[in-house]
């Protein structure tokens, strides 16, 4: 198995050893009815409406969708389109609330076959936890026959330690997951694969694992990145994702360990996903940590809470390599975001000259060339695009991290996606 | 709140620079430049800060004359200009010294869309123009240590590349820099610490200075019948090392991948043992890295790396497995 392409950042994982805490609950939460990837759901609550914790304010007859549920109980006060960190403009259920803490009446769920199964984990709301937010019943729902659960737990931005969070504090909760979505989607193996600089977590993971028939830990080196999906399959079983497939192509199911705790728990208990960890750090937090905050949380409350030592001028939702940056404090939440990032003292960043070192293609997990394709899209050369295979980039970043110019070619190749799709249109 | 910045993702970026890169190579020439002061004298280094000198002087007026950004800090035309005088004799004119850094930096380097942008090695095609320009002066080599003993006769010394094998430098000597010969690539030993350094650090990768070398090695092995003491004065004669180690691995004119830069390099080596041993010039490193420089726009056009699942014909793995279970 030939190695990919890695490159090695800094860890800043100073919120790693610290337990989850909770953050005082917002007097108002913003939630989006496009908390995933695929079709957002319309509002089934409509203002002055009375809503209880793990209600359904929002769902969706599209199959590659989840439903939404309020966070917190209190009144519905409006419904409006709310611009994403994304920049999709979507409807918003913004609730005020009223502190009783409310809960719906939830009940376990029936899931005794594999149906009942997939349609239970749909009610959760349940969307992979890790950043890119694909529904997980669609993941579980797939016709191909699945040889491997591959858990992420690679978790290989720096900053971000909530999956490690998840996996040292709910346990048990992971492996009964994992254990569930085995039994239930019919998977003889499944690997959790947790970077080597956890080696905690992995210890932890190893023993319990014994408990459990074909479940396994592996481990993955310490580089970036690691928790992309295609890079994730390849160092875990070898195989290779082809162009234009899915991770199911190639008998895999991947899912964020996160991910697999959450179904145990809603099968458990009924409670659908309405609270999510994140970690709070960035280069002004005097105390990062984790924090388990309602999904709708405006951003401000979450600046407000943090313990900074001034104020930022750069807030970044996720990963700093591959999160977007926050355009408006008042940007809600959601059940995507699994950091908050706080920085200041920005320096603006001016790109010189490509010097062709070629550190962007010894970067490139992917094989790709970044630096060509940066000449290509500003040829606007599509039929160069083309073979040179942009449709491939994933923009994890490291081609613009290892970039001594300073050269932002992780960008260049998502707007050179962006423009051989409409060169491919006309 | 603050206004806030907004960016592109990565939000963090490497501590690595144009600059820091530039001043690591300057960093790495330094001992070089130290031996070559002790060999040759204080003039070595009169000569390389002349060439720095004109080099930057150049660049800046360039981008005056041309109103364009200004380059200078990015420390390029520094390292141009201390290599372009390493391959040097000591005493040539000063003005044959910064028309040289003329031809570098204003001709190969700038007017070719500057840094990045030339296809040639600004420092060797500037030495390749003097020396059929000015070959008498610059095959005008000084006796080393001459300098400081005025016993020793400064005149010219030959190149041990052309000595009679009786006039030849212990190996010792060699080894140490105590030779006739360019300023910079005499003292090896200098050289491998700036290259061991320029490695350590990630400035350069073993695979350009390794082939290079090494396939000069074996070719000349397999030539004199495996005379290895040969072997040795080839390779630590003329400027096999200093070529290897910092032109042959300059970025902008040799290939931008690993296959890529294996092929340049072993290119290298075999033309400068043709040219050393079968042609009328004494020293080939520089026109084989010049030669390989027109040659890398090519060579990067065959060794483009087949993207991860990239779409060929080779079947998936998953239905090479069907097809397993189906036999």
């Amino acid at each position: 198995m030939s190695k990919l392409h890695s490159i090695r950042l800094p860890h800043f994982s100073a919120s790693a050893e610290q337990t989850t805490r909770k953050i005082p609950a917002p007097e108002e939460v913003a939630i989006s009815m496009a908390q995933h990837i695929g079709a957002p759901c319309t509002p089934c609550v409509e203002v002055g409406d009375y809503v209880k914790i793990g209600q359904k304010i929002g769902d969706s007859e599209a199959f590659m969708s989840a439903p939404v549920h309020a966070s917190v109980s209190g009144t519905v006060k409006e419904i409006k389109d709310v611009m994403n960190v994304g920049g999709r403009l979507c409807k918003t259920v913004v609730i005020t609330n009223d502190n009783k803490n409310v809960v719906f009446d939830v009940k376990p769920p029936k899931a005794d076959t594999k149906e009942d199964f997939i349609k239970a984990v749909r009610e959760s709301g349940a969307i992979g936890l890790g950043g890119a937010g694909f529904p997980t019943h669609v993941k579980l729902a797939t016709k191909d026959k699945i040889d491997y659960l591959l858990l992420n737990g690679a978790e290989c931005e720096p900053y971000i330690t909530s999956d490690y969070r998840e996996l040292m504090e709910n346990t048990d909760g992971v492996m009964a997951g994992i254990d569930l979505i085995m039994k239930m989607i019919g998977i003889p193996e499944a690997i959790i694969g947790i970077e080597e600089d956890k080696p905690k977590a992995i210890a932890k993971l190893t023993e319990i694992c014994g408990k459990y028939k074909g479940i396994s830990v592996k481990k993955l080196p310490g580089a970036y990145p690691q928790g992309a999906e295609k890079v994730l399959i390849h160092s875990l079983t070898g195989r290779i994702v082809a162009e234009g497939m899915l991770p199911s192509n190639v008998g895999c199911m991947v899912m964020n360990v996160s991910t697999a705790g959450f179904i145990h728990s809603y099968i458990k208990t009924g409670m659908p996903l309405i609270k999510r960890r994140i970690t709070i750090d960035g280069n002004i937090v005097n105390s990062p940590g984790n924090f388990f905050v309602p999904i709708g949380t405006l951003l401000h409350n979450v600046v407000g809470f943090a313990d900074v030592r001034k104020q930022p001028d750069r807030i970044v939702l996720g990963g700093p390599m591959m999160g977007n940056c926050a355009f408006d404090p008042d940007t809600p939440l959601a059940k995507t975001n699994n950091a908050v990032l706080l920085f200041a003292d920005t320096v603006e960043r001016k790109p010189t000259a490509c010097i062709r070192c070629g550190r962007c293609v010894r970067a490139c997990a992917l094989n790709l060339m970044p630096t060509e394709l940066e000449s290509a899209y500003d040829a606007r050369d599509a039929e160069a695009l083309e073979k040179l295979k942009i449709n491939l980039c994933m923009n994890c970043g490291a081609c613009s991290f290892v970039c001594p110019a300073k050269r932002n070619l992780a960008e260049k190749n998502q707007l050179a996606k962006d423009f051989l799709r409409q060169a491919k249109a006309k | 709140m603050n206004k806030l910045f907004v960016e592109a993702s990565p939000h963090i970026r490497s501590s690595r620079t144009t600059q820091n890169v530039m001043l690591d190579v300057v960093i790495a020439l330094c001992p070089a430049l130290i031996a070559a002061t002790i060999i040759f004298g204080i003039k070595a280094l009169v000569l390389t800060v002349i060439c720095c000198a004109s080099c930057v002087i150049f660049e800046l007026l360039f981008n005056m004359i041309t109103k364009k950004e200004r380059t200078i800090s990015d420390m390029s035309a520094v390292v141009t200009g201390m290599l372009l005088s390493f391959n040097l004799p000591v005493d040539l004119p000063i003005y044959m010294a910064i028309i040289g850094c003329f031809i570098a930096i204003v001709i190969v380097k700038c007017l070719f869309g500057g840094i990045g942008q030339n296809f040639a090695n600004p420092a060797i095609t500037a030495r390749i123009a003097l020396m059929l320009s000015f070959t008498a002066a610059m095959t005008t080599w000084t006796a080393p240590l001459s300098a400081w003993d005025s016993t020793i006769d400064a005149a010219t010394s030959a190149t041990p590349l052309v000595a009679e094998k009786a006039n030849l430098p212990s190996l010792m000597d060699m080894f140490l820099g105590v030779r006739a010969g360019c300023l910079g690539e005499t003292c090896i030993l200098a050289l491998l610490l700036g290259g061991i350094y320029l490695l350590a650090r990630g400035v350069i990768r073993f695979e350009t200075p390794v082939c290079f070398i090494g396939t000069v090695a074996v070719l000349t092995l397999l030539k004199n019948g495996f005379d290895c003491t040969d072997m040795l004065y080839q390779l630590m004669g003329g400027g096999l090392i200093l070529g290897a180690f910092f032109m042959a691995t300059d970025y902008s004119t040799t290939p931008i991948t690993t296959k890529g830069k294996i092929i340049f390099a072993v290119g290298c080596g075999v033309i400068t043992f043709l040219i050393r041993q079968f042609a009328s010039l004494p020293e080939g490193v520089s026109f084989s890295i010049l030669v390989m420089n027109c040659l890398s726009p090519l060579i990067d056009r065959v060794t483009v790396p087949k993207p991860l699942g990239a779409l060929v014909p080779e079947k998936p793995e998953k239905n090479k497995k069907e097809g397993e279970k189906n036999g």
